[in-house]
């Protein structure tokens, strides 16, 4: 809690207004930056485009929200940087692909079994490995390479059944939609579709079910929770379920948009990392803006520099949120 | 299959073609001795960064790669001498070390983690890009006259001349390179513990126990980070260049995160706070790593792969939760706590 200490050094001049504005009100400063950047873009690249690439971005941008919720609950309840959690998302597009490919069943079945199996999985892990490791008080680095080796263990199980190939979901790749002169892929705008509504009705459970708020407590201090009379067990397995579920859904969100290889999810696990940091570790609404936002802006790059670099710009605005404002865009310094 | 450990796949193809054939194979164990000495390399700057600084740097890779491409820049594209080219990218690695560090040292353990495994991330996605410069994907190729190792394969002459000399008649091509390597990692292993027993070794210990302490105490933890950022770096770069010279070539792949996340198999495996124990750790690992090789299953090699990949999270897994301290490593010198 001490050492987190960037407090944003007041900037000297003309800034300070907007200095001001970021301590007291991030989200809104952050909003104001985001506008005054898209009508910059607007400017230099044309409405047309920067709303094409926006499109675009609002795809990622779900995958990594969807991701993202689930890491910085993880964290936020259970103080673990899970890095295992992009081979959750590698386990769901697998489970789809099973039931999608193999089984032949339509793909909203798969969806659904792909995200039960993963938040299985998420359960399993803290029933055999989390919960006795916490049992015995085990300390960060040994948390973080627990994670770390599960992440090996998965996706070579992954690899081991279903070998190094790329594959394809059974999902329409050649269609698209035309909406107010801006094109988009049939399956792109279902992932988005599906995305936004799961992200919402996971906002609106976090913050006014009971469930919510006693991860939220459970957050804010683990012991003084328990102590309330909160079943923290329970709290911690429905956290998993939900973490688990939730990027099960996400693979099978990338893989629909992209393809479906063992390295699905280990490749967005450093965006996802970018998006909670983003919206402030720990914290479940921060995370899914920091997810938007990561994609947004990772496909708005695409108008001034090659394509080919665009997950580049993902890591660089990781490393510099986390220079600049380590408590993320949205969070007070109170939050780390 | 050599995807996922494809610095393996690639070291032990490239000495002999017939690998599978006996388990008494000099050269292929040759093969396996100039990684296991690279790793040791690698893995030295992680345990004085891990073991006795208290930081989890898992940017490892990245300070490889920058070393490995600095060098291999210098000699092919500015005409730098191989022997000026070493220091060279050695000091462009530590300054890269200092860049790195000086802002994300201030953060908590796990932001380090993952600023650095970030900042490693962009290192290989440049090397894969700055096409002009590094190859891309195509990596950098030593085909035909000139190449970055061209005084390494004279120097590597020279020694396989001596051996001979000593009465072994056909000695193997890499067994120079596993003289230098291990000769080098040696020489690091004692400057290290050398320095571990100074008094700077003793301020990275006290960081390591209570930063808070040693601040009060007035060192400047910082600065004290920083260097063991930089030595890391230094490390990095010298296991960079044994890859290079190992493999050839330059690819991106060859400095994956994973290969990292290996050396902290290395680190645990040998054991926290333990220079020697890095060695051994890196000998038993890639000895059980290659000696899977030898045992036939029914199983294809790309499954053998991802059986090989799957020990690597098992030995991290198991040493963990039940041995965190490793085969050598002290258990009241380990701050493995928040």
């Amino acid at each position: 809690m001490e050492a987190g200490t960037a407090v944003p050094s007041p900037r000297a001049g003309g800034l300070a207004p907007v200095a001001e504005l970021g301590r007291r009100r991030p989200a809104a400063a952050a909003l104001l930056m985001l506008a005054i950047a898209v009508v910059a873009m607007v400017a230099a690249r044309g409405l047309h485009d920067v709303a094409q690439t926006g499109l675009n971005g609002l795809s990622l941008g779900s995958v990594y929200a969807l991701g993202a919720v689930g890491l910085t609950l993880v964290y936020g309840t259970l103080r673990l940087v899970n890095f295992a959690h992009g081979d959750f998302l590698t386990f769901g597009v697998y489970m789809a692909y099973l039931v999608n490919v193999t089984w032949e069943a339509p793909l909203a079945v798969a969806i659904v079994w792909a995200v039960a199996m993963t938040a299985a999985l998420g359960v399993l892990f803290e029933r055999t490995l989390w919960g006795p490791m916490r049992a015995r008080r085990a300390g960060f680095l040994q948390l973080i390479l627990i994670s770390i080796g599960l992440a090996f263990v998965i996706r070579s199980s992954v690899q081991y059944v279903w070998g190094t190939e790329v594959r394809l979901l059974d999902v329409n790749v050649v269609d698209s939609v035309e909406l107010l002169g801006l094109r988009i892929g049939q399956t792109e705008l279902v992932v988005i579709v599906i995305g936004f509504a799961v992200l919402i009705v996971t906002g609106l459970m976090l913050r006014y079910s009971l469930l919510g708020k006693r991860m939220r407590a459970l957050a804010d201090n683990f012991e003084l929770a328990e102590t309330a009379g909160i079943d923290t067990s329970r709290v911690v397995l429905h956290t998993w379920v939900l973490a688990g579920g939730l990027a099960g859904l996400a693979g099978v969100l990338a893989g629909a948009v992209t393809n479906v290889k063992p390295e699905l999810g280990f490749e967005l696990l450093l965006p996802i990392f970018a998006a909670v940091i983003l919206g402030g570790i720990g914290d479940a609404f921060g995370a899914l803006a920091g997810g938007m936002v990561l994609g947004l802006m990772i496909e708005w790059s695409t108008l001034f520099i090659e394509a080919r670099w665009k997950v580049a710009v993902g890591f660089v605005v990781l490393i510099l949120v986390l220079v600049v404002r380590p408590q993320g865009i949205f969070g007070r310094a109170r939050a780390i | 299959m050599s995807e996922l450990l494809g610095l393996a796949d690639q070291a032990v193809a490239l000495p002999l073609a017939v690998t599978f054939e006996s388990f008494t194979d000099v050269g292929f164990w040759t093969g396996v001795g100039v990684i296991a000495g690279t790793y040791t390399l690698v893995a030295l700057g992680l345990q004085l960064n891990v073991g006795f600084t208290g930081i989890v740097n898992f940017g490892q890779a990245g300070f490889m790669a920058v070393g490995a491409y600095t060098m291999a820049i210098l000699v092919l594209q500015v005409g730098l001498s191989f022997w000026l080219a070493l220091p060279a990218a050695v000091l462009v690695a530590m300054a890269f070390g200092l860049i790195v560090g000086l802002p994300s040292l201030r953060l908590r353990a796990d932001y380090f983690a993952i600023a650095t495994l970030a900042m490693a991330e962009i290192v290989r996605l440049t090397a894969q890009n700055a096409r002009g410069l590094t190859g891309g994907n195509q990596g950098i190729f030593c085909e035909g006259a000139s190449c970055y190792d061209d005084s390494w394969i004279s120097v590597s002459g020279t020694i396989t001349g001596w051996l001979e000399s000593l009465g072994w008649s056909d000695p193997e091509t890499l067994f120079p390179l596993l003289l230098v390597v291990w000769t080098t990692a040696g020489i690091a292993a004692v400057l290290l513990h050398l320095a571990q027993g100074s008094p700077w070794g003793r301020v990275l210990r006290a960081i390591r126990e209570d930063e808070d302490a040693a601040r009060a105490l007035g060192k400047n933890t910082l600065l004290y980070k920083l260097q063991s950022l930089a030595i890391s770096a230094l490390l990095g770069a010298l296991a960079g260049f044994f890859v290079a010279l190992n493999l050839a070539t330059l690819h991106p792949k060859d400095f994956e995160p994973l290969v990292t996340f290996i050396g902290y198999g290395v680190l645990v495996l040998g054991g926290l706070a333990s220079y020697w124990g890095v060695a051994l750790g890196a000998i038993l690992m890639w000895t059980v790593l290659e000696a899977t090789r030898f045992v036939e299953l029914p199983i294809s090699d790309e499954r053998e792969a991802a059986v090989r990949f799957m020990i690597v999270g098992i030995v991290l897994i198991l040493l963990m939760v039940f041995r965190p301290q490793g085969m050598f490593g002290k258990r009241e010198e380990m701050v493995l706590g928040d």
